[in-house]
């Protein structure tokens, strides 16, 4: 006799997910491993897939094709009130009629738990809002119903927590606060969360590994410092932060490094970290690795020369600049403003130097302008 | 010049109290010195005089108690046979309609678009001797050769049923359309299973449309008299019938002010005690 889906525990695996509304592919031969205990965020722009893979996990949606495990249990075409899984909505459908007392011990009654008003309290105290229990959920605030809404899905200990953009309605400064708790909460209850946002900042602040997913596919997965520091394609570099892609050419190596070519100055990099599958490549740096130097300062490390200050704007930790470099292309520097140089100005000429570990190469195919258009309107509508 | 902020509520105000006051309260207050009138000895027929007779009450009450239970029982059952007609109707439209939401709307109130007389008259038709239903029925051996639909409570309270749906489906569809897709999604994924989710979620969200919906439906229904009258017999009526015949036959306006009276303070009794136990407020 198979086990029941609901006592099922272990690492969520999906092989080879795809789901299709008609001619429109959302998911696209998904195959992913959330391992048990881990803080996991899907991150990418509006439409990319995620919010239908989540709903695919809960149970809310039947992928088209392929299968979803959790621990050794195929839950695939599991009713979403037979998994052990819970959600935490986008703007986080509490139940308007109950209260929140009520709200939170739904789950816990379903199941025919006996200590309903202990388990209940005892989450309330974990989100710190016990003076609210009695309460309706429209006589909160949106922090609280947030807090409420984690707590209503917690309070049942699932395998499996699922958070549907669930900050994507607070302010800025109560998003913040709110990425912080999240984190904490997870520590201390220590159940798998699953994170879909399509802001990269809240991805990097909460969760351990990120998936970078594009058009139904993962583009790119890793913690958020692999990410950011070395991205594989163009839409993550551009995606996550800014990046400066400069295109060259691989003129030959030197031991561990690449000597590549931009615009006739040579420059060298770790070979580990170029994904070219050729000659040509783009060399990546990030904005706040460049230094700006004034010619005739030696420095070291890349430096590329023939540089000359297009705008500064100092915004008090530090300056951003932005640099015409003599091929036309335009290249954005940031600047702490830590070692008392006085700041360049408008029309300075300069060079730029970097450390070369820093730099990472794309293939030379690459649309550079992958993952930089985000409309905001498109992000509002998911 | 602008008018003060604070008058402009009490103007636009106006017009309805205006309209109210002339064909509703005037004529109520008429209604209740009728209520209590007595003949003019030896006067002409339709000559009354004020006595206060509050004996007119009783003796309309008494008179008539078997009529006011049947009102009520009518109303009752066209009620009950509306909402469970109504209700997946509603529920289909508002969640499983689609693209055809709009339509199946317009077919909801195209009866309104012919006469509540001619639809009351056509459904006399659809259950007589002529109509299909009769003869299917005594196919199928569900009724005997000897038996009629029409001139039965069953026609009537058939009648109410058909010609109030509107009525209890509109504002069901209001109330429904406006839950949030998601709650009901958060009951699954909370582990209720369809039927849990739909009556621990679903029908309290509804409430306040089975109320509306209820009512809108009841309160005409128990004052109705023409399904009675078009589709029912002497022994199906209702008390509308009782206040139209004693109003334009028999001339007797002190009985019939007094019967309507009485219906009126009945059902707004029942209504009282209907929301107090449906508890509206609570909701959102």
């Amino acid at each position: 006799m198979p086990k029941d889906p609901i006592t099922a525990r272990g690492d969520l695996r999906l092989t080879r997910i795809t789901k299709s509304y008609g001619d429109f592919t959302a998911v696209d031969d998904l195959t992913l491993t959330i391992p048990k205990g881990s803080f996991f965020a899907l991150l990418g722009p509006s439409g990319c897939g995620k919010t239908t893979t989540l709903r695919m996990v809960a149970g809310l949606e039947e992928p088209t094709v392929g299968s979803i495990h959790l621990g050794d249990t195929d839950i695939t075409t599991t009713r979403p009130y037979q998994r052990p899984i819970n959600t935490v909505f986008q703007n986080y459908a509490l139940f308007p009629h109950l209260t929140i007392f009520e709200n939170i011990a739904f789950g816990l009654r379903r199941r025919g738990i006996k200590d309903v008003k202990e388990q209940v309290d005892k989450v309330l105290n974990l989100v710190e809002l016990p003076h609210l229990a009695e309460r309706k959920p429209t006589q909160l605030s949106g922090g609280q119903q947030q807090r409420i809404a984690l707590a209503r899905a917690i309070v049942n200990r699932p395998a499996l927590l699922l958070l549907d953009e669930p900050l994507g309605a607070l302010d800025l400064k109560l998003r913040r606060q709110m990425q912080i708790e999240l984190k904490w909460i997870q520590r201390e209850v220590g159940l798998t969360f699953v994170h879909v946002t399509h802001d990269q900042e809240e991805a990097m602040t909460m969760a351990d590994t990120i998936a970078v997913m594009n058009e139904g596919k993962i583009e790119q997965m890793g913690s958020p410092a692999d990410l950011y520091d070395n991205p594989e394609t163009a839409f993550v570099a551009n995606f996550l932060g800014q990046s400066n892609l400069i295109k060259g050419k691989i003129d030959g190596t030197d031991g561990d490094n690449l000597v590549v070519d931009l615009y006739g100055q040579k420059i060298s990099m770790l070979k580990k970290r170029s994904h070219a599958v050729d000659n040509s490549l783009y060399a990546g740096i990030r904005p706040e690795k460049f230094r700006i130097s004034r010619l005739g300062t030696p420095v070291k490390g890349n430096t590329l020369s023939g540089g000359k200050i297009e705008d500064v704007s100092y915004i008090g930790v530090s300056t951003q600049y932005v640099v015409a470099m003599p091929w036309g292309q335009e290249v954005m520097v940031f600047e702490q403003n830590d070692d008392g140089v006085a700041p360049f100005d408008k029309g300075d000429e300069v060079n730029i130097s970097w450390e070369p570990n820093f730099t990472f190469g794309l293939r030379g195919d690459e649309d550079i302008e992958a993952g930089t258009e985000v409309n905001p309107e498109e992000l509002e509508e998911e | 010049m602008s008018l003060p902020k604070v008058r402009v509520p009490y103007l636009l105000l106006l017009p309805g109290f205006a309209f109210l006051f002339t064909f509703f309260i005037l004529p109520i207050i008429n209604l209740a010195q009728t209520s209590t009138q007595t003949r003019v000895a030896g006067g002409d027929t339709g000559q009354y005089e004020q006595t206060l007779a509050f004996s007119n009450y009783i003796q309309a009450f008494v008179e008539n108690k078997e009529q006011f239970g049947r009102s009520f029982l009518y109303a009752t059952l066209a009620t009950i046979f509306a909402l469970a007609i109504a209700y997946p109707l509603a529920y289909g439209i508002a969640f499983k309609a689609g693209k055809y939401k709009n339509i199946l709307l317009v077919l909801v109130v195209a009866p309104f678009f012919t006469s509540f007389l001619l639809r009351t008259v056509a459904w006399k038709q659809i259950l007589g001797e002529e109509g299909f239903v009769v003869p299917g029925l005594r196919s199928l051996n569900i009724i005997g050769e000897q038996t009629t639909l029409t001139s039965t409570s069953i026609a009537v309270v058939a009648g109410m049923t058909y010609n109030f749906l509107p009525f209890m489906t509109l504002p069901l569809y209001a109330s429904l359309e406006r839950i949030d897709p998601r709650t009901i999604e958060a009951a699954g994924d909370l582990y209720a299973n369809g039927i849990t989710a739909f009556r621990r979620v679903t029908v309290p969200l509804s409430m306040p449309g089975v109320v509306a919906g209820t009512l809108l439906t009841f309160i005409p229904a128990a004052g109705d008299y023409v399904n009675a009258a078009i589709l029912g017999s002497p022994n199906t009526k209702m008390i509308g019938n009782v206040i139209e015949s004693r109003y334009f036959k028999i001339v007797d306006y002190p009985t019939a002010a007094a019967l309507s009276f009485t219906l009126m303070v009945a059902i707004l009794i029942l209504v009282t005690l209907y929301i107090r136990k449906a508890g509206t407020e609570e909701l959102v």
